[in-house]
């Protein structure tokens, strides 16, 4: 069962239109909400005036900050990735005193149909003071720069936020006995998780007291404490109805409307459903963290690294919290380095609050790590992969910030890599896309398109020539220059807490409860363990999503957790519900539990063989042995494993415009065991893809005034299909000993290492030059080489 | 402004094969009366823009977003929505090759990937995979990496293909 | 925010719609493919009192070929049905490079050149293309018909001279002349579904040697407020056969033309830096299109 690639549980609704995903949700009475936002990136708010938009015919309930309980200064929420103060979360939803970013919330209304919401959007008067803003992480750095809140943490500048340091070895040494050393500074810019379904939420507050909320969140129980702290409601009283998600990438944790919508239905009594706009998602939800990174590296002639150090600085937005304690985990994790110094800093500054990003941290840090040891490699004349071998990390390995590796698959990727046909081909597009390597095999069955060829037409990089015919020309393909790159990237995984129910039904299939919403086909994975556990077919185990009432706690779907620990929770359950199968076929044979042995979904009597029960056999006989059976499980499961992948990046780029386009690119992936290869797959292909939109063309485009002059997915320039080649996936099962199948978390790491292998690839193919900056963008480029003025 | 009053429009069109009417804004756009008039929630809203493609509809045999035509627009016309794809005889063939290749993850973007490659497949019995990735550029997927998306296409195109073949064996000649 | 309402009209005669358009001060727009007008009404770029669909107008749905008189374009045609026409595809391929580029598939279902032109966007793709084909605007309006040069059309972004209750009926192409030759090229960072950092167009006439080029000309976009058609470029291409160094030439005096600003979509010196990169490169399809085109009666 586990390895093998059935049809997803959910794929039927999801494929006819009949999902039902945030914005689906309609109840009787809905009022529309809409939520007045700051022109401002900066001000203090003298004063709110919404008396004229109360008036106005239609709307029925209208918010500020005020309405919000008042926080004390220092209560404090853990969230399950990190810990933030109640005050913050508050003003973030609705400002008080100040507005910090320019699409920071400061009223809402809800109204009987939008354009009266709208209207009465007009008719709040906001008297904002306009303070200079600061939107740049190296100068909202400075003492003298404009403060948001004041000091924040002692001894340092008033924007800085958080703080890491990490000292190993004796650094100072290890630099003197390097016979090279690279040291380069980089920067990255903010960048948006750009899932395609905006924010939505419907609340409905009850007369009694009882608020629902429905939403399309990564965690229903995380948006109910969020709910509960910033509304001051007790948890009890909360339900969260977790919707179909339409994509999240870490971007669906935090709350922005919800208790917005949940106010304003306790104003109006009635439902109120808000929905963002995308210019709203860009603007006020939560993007991951620009950043500038100095990294330096020392090895010896040998090749061995001797020392390394890296200094960072990580936005965190408006309100302090950011990965830099994660990046600093992150930075130099691949390998096996006895001196070395970290330094990282977070900077409060007036963009939107930062939030979680697929591996939030690794990318930035992977940008300028893995550009640096590639370097090392080079001048020490060394190819790219082997002086990775060379210095790669192993269990045991100590980190600069002071753990220890478990198991890491880290050699078994790189060696899968160097083995890998992409490394030895020529560059360009692959003959046959379809045949790559398992140096590892899965059990899985092939795809069923395994083995087609499909159009070896390249599908980018040879001029726009489109249907509409535009010849290149012979200049422009005699401009063109091409290069590959490796990189490594490391990730953290996480475990956390999640609950499984299983009910067995009469006819020997089983229903399965679990409060993890589903982004990309988690039900399936999860499914999957219970009845490889059960000795069922995929189909026989029917998964729910439950809402908060329905199942136990379970933290949010991030961290790359779910199949590995809500995986762990249907297993717990399903031998639960063995356990209690094997009560029922002991009580029928009269023999003791003990007596009972259950493989392949067959209870057999340990003396005598012949008397056997299947588990669908004995599922009609539960009435008459005691009733019905359900196997519940809560676990907080401790030995999540680290994930590792590899990237390999051909890339093409027009050296008299800049453009660059990956010809072709392959990840190695250590997934431990893959539970469903298609998804596994799936997600190394989109972690990947993500990759490159942050390497070549994604940014959040800023006035010196702090507003973004791109929120539009016409100008943030995500990649298109037409953008991006077939992603080659090879995956490598080293076995999580924290896991009963070995299953190691496989969402995020694949996003880590592309811009680093894209650079080390565009190195190449401009002759030596280094991109320090993202996104790689034609200008970028050409700046780089000095085509064009920067 | 909105005190003022204007007119709701009576649009008569067709819908998926069924002769439909409904009264719409005329400011409102057909992804508005779709979802919210209708409810005919399949087809969905990423940017109302027409820079992601959620909202893709066929008008007659064409491919357009749904929420950069007025809904007053459809008197007429024939659309097709993802509601539509499927047949009483089970799910389009598309439909299927998404599911077994795992050509979607959150979901959100599939029915309008579905009505974009329908239109695609309509016209263009095998088209190479440069021709799928031009033709989908106006859809985004922010979660597979299109890669799984454009061999469901493949997979869906051979079959049709095969199923066509066969038709026409079957024809008595 | 959403677009507050407005009337919906669709007229079926051209007299009809000026009338509409005309009426009361003229707080009305014309509605072809929508692509640009619904997103900015929705962005509240106008306040509106009456939205006139043109779609159902003969002249404005006209799309015809003649080899004497040339293509008569209606402004409401969307792209696909001038790719999808094979007399076009042979004869105006320069206009099927800029048409096929708007956008991705949905949005060339629905946007028209017409369109295009009116929004009056610096970086618009059709405007270059037939402003060196030497393309006309027909317009109507309540004062009668007049005609103006595409190349003349557009007179700061977003502006056009189209007078109050004036409506562009189509758009005049000439028939290509013999040995003549037609490009468009814009660079964008993504492939498609992308607004032009830089765009240029190039047209070019061979002498009855097929090689040595006897006129040309070349207009830019979104390297200034308008289109731009560079200056002087006789000098620099007429009378050689477009090798390098004319081509070179050619560049120089197009990066001299550029008036180029910077924007979240590319930096000034980017965009100059492009103009010449371009200027070549279509000079280049254009030329190599001229000396495969035959005369247009064959």
């Amino acid at each position: 069962m586990v390895g093998t690639r059935p049809i997803r549980p959910d794929g039927v609704d999801k494929v006819t239109g009949r999902a039902l995903y945030g914005s689906d949700i309609r109840l009787t009475g809905t009022l529309t909400g809409k939520v007045l936002r700051s022109p401002h990136a900066h001000a203090r708010i003298r004063s709110i005036d919404v008396s004229r938009a109360l008036a106005l015919s239609g709307v029925k309930a209208v918010v500020t900050g005020k309405d919000l309980p008042q926080a004390a200064p220092d209560e404090v929420i853990d969230l399950g990735e990190g810990a933030g103060k109640v005050k913050y979360l508050r003003d973030n939803i609705l400002a008080t005193d100040k507005v910090l970013y320019e699409g920071h919330a400061v009223a809402a209304v809800a109204a009987t149909s939008a354009a009266v919401a709208d209207a009465a959007l007009k008719l709040i008067a906001v008297d904002y003071e306009p303070l200079p803003a600061v939107t740049d992480v190296r100068k909202a750095m400075q003492p003298e720069a404009p403060s948001l809140h004041g000091t924040l943490t002692p001894d340092a500048a008033p924007n800085i936020s958080g703080q890491v340091h990490h000292r190993l070895g004796d650094p100072e040494a290890g630099f003197a006995a390097a016979d090279v050393i690279v040291e380069n500074e980089f920067t990255t810019e903010t960048v948006h998780q750009g899932y395609v379904e905006p924010h939505v939420a419907t609340a409905m507050w009850n007369a009694d007291g009882q608020l629902t909320i429905w939403d399309t969140t990564q965690g229903a129980f995380s948006v109910r404490e969020q709910c509960a702290e910033i509304l001051s409601h007790p948890v009890s009283q909360i339900r969260v109805v977790p919707t179909e998600i339409g994509g999240g990438f870490g971007g669906k944790i935090n709350v922005y409307l919800e208790p917005v919508a949940a106010l304003l239905s306790r104003q109006s009594g009635q439902p109120v459903k808000i929905a963002m706009t995308r210019a709203e998602v860009f603007r006020s939800s939560g993007p991951a963290p620009a950043s500038w990174v100095r990294i330096k590296i020392g090895a010896t002639r040998a090749g061995r690294i001797t020392a390394a150090e890296a200094e960072f600085a990580f936005e965190a937005g408006a309100y302090p919290g950011d990965p830099c304690w994660v990046a600093a985990i992150c930075v130099f994790a691949a390998y096996e380095i006895p001196n070395g110094r970290i330094d990282g800093f977070g900077v409060v500054l007036n963009k939107p609050s930062s939030a979680a990003y697929r591996a939030p941290g690794a990318p930035q840090v992977a940008f300028a790590a893995e550009q640096m040891v590639d370097e090392l490699a080079e001048r020490l004349n060394l190819d790219p992969i082997d002086f990775r071998l060379l210095n790669s990390a192993r269990e045991g390995t100590v980190r600069i910030d002071g753990g220890a590796h478990g198991g890491i698959g880290s050699i078994e990727c790189l060696e899968a890599a160097r083995a890998h046909p992409h490394y030895h081909a020529p560059l360009g597009r692959r003959e046959n896309p379809d045949v790559s390597p398992q140096p590892h095999p899965t059990t899985a069955q092939p795809p069923p398109q395994g083995g087609r060829e499909v159009d070896p037409s390249p599908s980018t990089g040879e001029g726009d020539a489109v249907a509409g015919g535009v010849v290149p020309s012979a200049e422009a393909s005699s401009s063109l220059r091409r290069g590959r790159g490796v990189a490594n990237g490391f990730w953290v995984n996480a475990g956390m807490q999640s609950s499984c129910t299983i009910s067995v039904s009469a006819d020997g299939s089983v229903h399965l409860v679990e409060g993890s919403t589903d982004i990309g086909g988690t039900r399936a994975a999860i499914a999957m363990q219970a009845a490889e556990i059960l000795g069922l077919e995929a189909h026989e185990v029917k998964p729910v999503v439950a809402d908060t009432d329905s199942i136990g706690f379970t933290s949010l779907t991030g961290g790359s957790r779910t199949a590995f620990a809500t995986g762990i929770a249907a297993i717990e359950a399903a031998r639960e519900v063995v356990r209690q199968m094997k009560e029922r076929a002991a009580q029928r044979w009269e023999l003791d539990p003990e007596e009972v042995d259950f493989a392949k979904g067959v209870f057999t009597a340990a003396t005598n063989p012949t008397r056997r029960l299947t588990f669908k056999e004995l599922a009609t006989q539960l009435e008459k042995t005691g009733g019905p059976i359900t196997g519940s499980a809560n676990v907080d499961p401790q030995g999540r494993g680290v994930a590792f992948a590899t990237c390999i990046a051909d890339v093409e780029v027009d050296i008299e415009t800049g453009k660059v386009g990956v010809l072709r690119f392959t990840v190695v992936q250590d997934a431990g065991k893959a539970v469903h290869p298609s998804y596994v797959e799936g997600q190394m292909q989109g972690g990947a893809v993500q990759g490159i939109g942050w390497a070549l063309s994604e940014e959040y485009v800023m006035d010196e005034k702090g507003h973004m002059l791109n929120p539009s997915f016409l100008d943030y320039r995500m990649p298109t299909a037409l953008d991006v080649p077939m992603i080659d996936t090879v995956i490598v099962e080293v076995p999580n000993p924290g896991h009963p199948f070995g299953v190691r978390g496989v969402g995020e790491v694949p996003i880590v290492a592309p811009a680093a292998a894209i650079a080390n690839a565009l190195h190449r193919a401009l002759g030596g030059v280094r991109l320090t900056r993202l996104p790689m963008n034609p200008r970028t480029v050409l700046e780089a080489t000095g085509l064009i003025d920067r | 402004m909105i005190e003022r009053a204007t007119t709701r429009l009576h649009v008569e069109t067709q819908i998926n094969g069924e002769n439909t009417d409904y009264l719409c804004g005329p400011e409102q756009s057909l992804l508005e009366v779709l979802r919210d008039v209708l409810g005919l929630t399949g087809t969905k809203e990423g940017c109302n823009d027409g820079n992601c493609g959620a909202c893709s509809v066929l008008m007659g045999s064409r491919l357009v977003n749904a929420c950069l035509v007025l809904g007053a627009e459809a008197e007429g016309q024939e659309i097709r929505t993802i509601e539509g794809l499927a047949g009483p005889d089970g799910l389009h063939p598309l439909q299927q090759a998404f599911l077994e290749t795992a050509a979607l993850q959150c979901g959100i973007c599939t029915p309008g990937f579905l009505i974009a490659a329908e239109a695609l497949l309509d016209r263009e019995s095998e088209p190479s995979e440069e021709r799928i990735r031009f033709w989908l550029a106006g859809n985004l997927c922010r979660c597979t990496g299109y890669d799984k998306i454009v061999r469901a296409v493949q997979l869906a195109a051979e079959r049709l293909r095969q199923a066509g073949q066969l038709r026409e064996m079957e024809v008595p000649t | 925010m959403g677009p507050m309402p407005f009337a919906y009209l669709r007229p079926t005669s051209l007299p009809e719609a000026i009338a509409l358009l005309a009426q009361d001060g003229g707080r009305a727009r014309p509605l072809a493919g929508g692509t640009d007008l619904l997103v900015q009404l929705r962005a509240e770029r106008y306040q509106l009192d009456r939205v006139v669909d043109i779609k159902a107008i003969p002249e404005l749905a006209e799309l015809r070929y003649d080899p004497v008189d040339g293509l008569t374009l209606g402004a409401a045609v969307p792209c696909y049905r001038i790719y999808e026409d094979p007399a076009i595809l042979a004869h105006y391929p320069g206009l099927v490079d800029a048409v096929s580029i708007l956008g991705g598939v949905a949005i060339q279902g629905r946007a028209t050149v017409g369109g295009n032109l009116c929004n009056a966007s610096p970086s618009a793709d059709v405007t270059p293309v037939l402003a060196v084909m030497g393309a006309i605007c027909m317009i109507s309006g309540p004062l009668g018909s007049r005609t103006v040069a595409v190349a003349e059309f557009c007179t700061a972004p977003g502006q056009t001279s189209l007078d109050n209750g004036e409506l562009l009926v189509s758009i005049q192409v000439p028939a290509p002349a013999p040995n003549s030759g037609a490009a468009y090229l814009r660079f964008t960072p993504r492939r498609e579904m992308d607004i032009a950092v830089a765009g240029a167009a190039a047209w070019v006439a061979l002498a009855d040697d097929q090689r040595t080029i006897a006129e040309a000309r070349l207009a830019l976009a979104a390297v200034g407020p308008t289109m731009i058609l560079v200056d002087h470029l006789s000098e620099a291409l007429v009378g050689t056969d477009g090798g390098e160094a004319a081509l070179e030439a050619a560049a120089r005096r197009a990066r001299d033309s550029a008036r180029p600003i910077t924007d979240m979509r590319g930096s000034a010196s980017q965009r100059r830096h492009l103009a010449g990169v371009l200027a070549k490169r279509v000079l280049q399809v254009a030329i190599e299109r001229a000396r495969q085109a035959f005369p247009p009666n064959d």
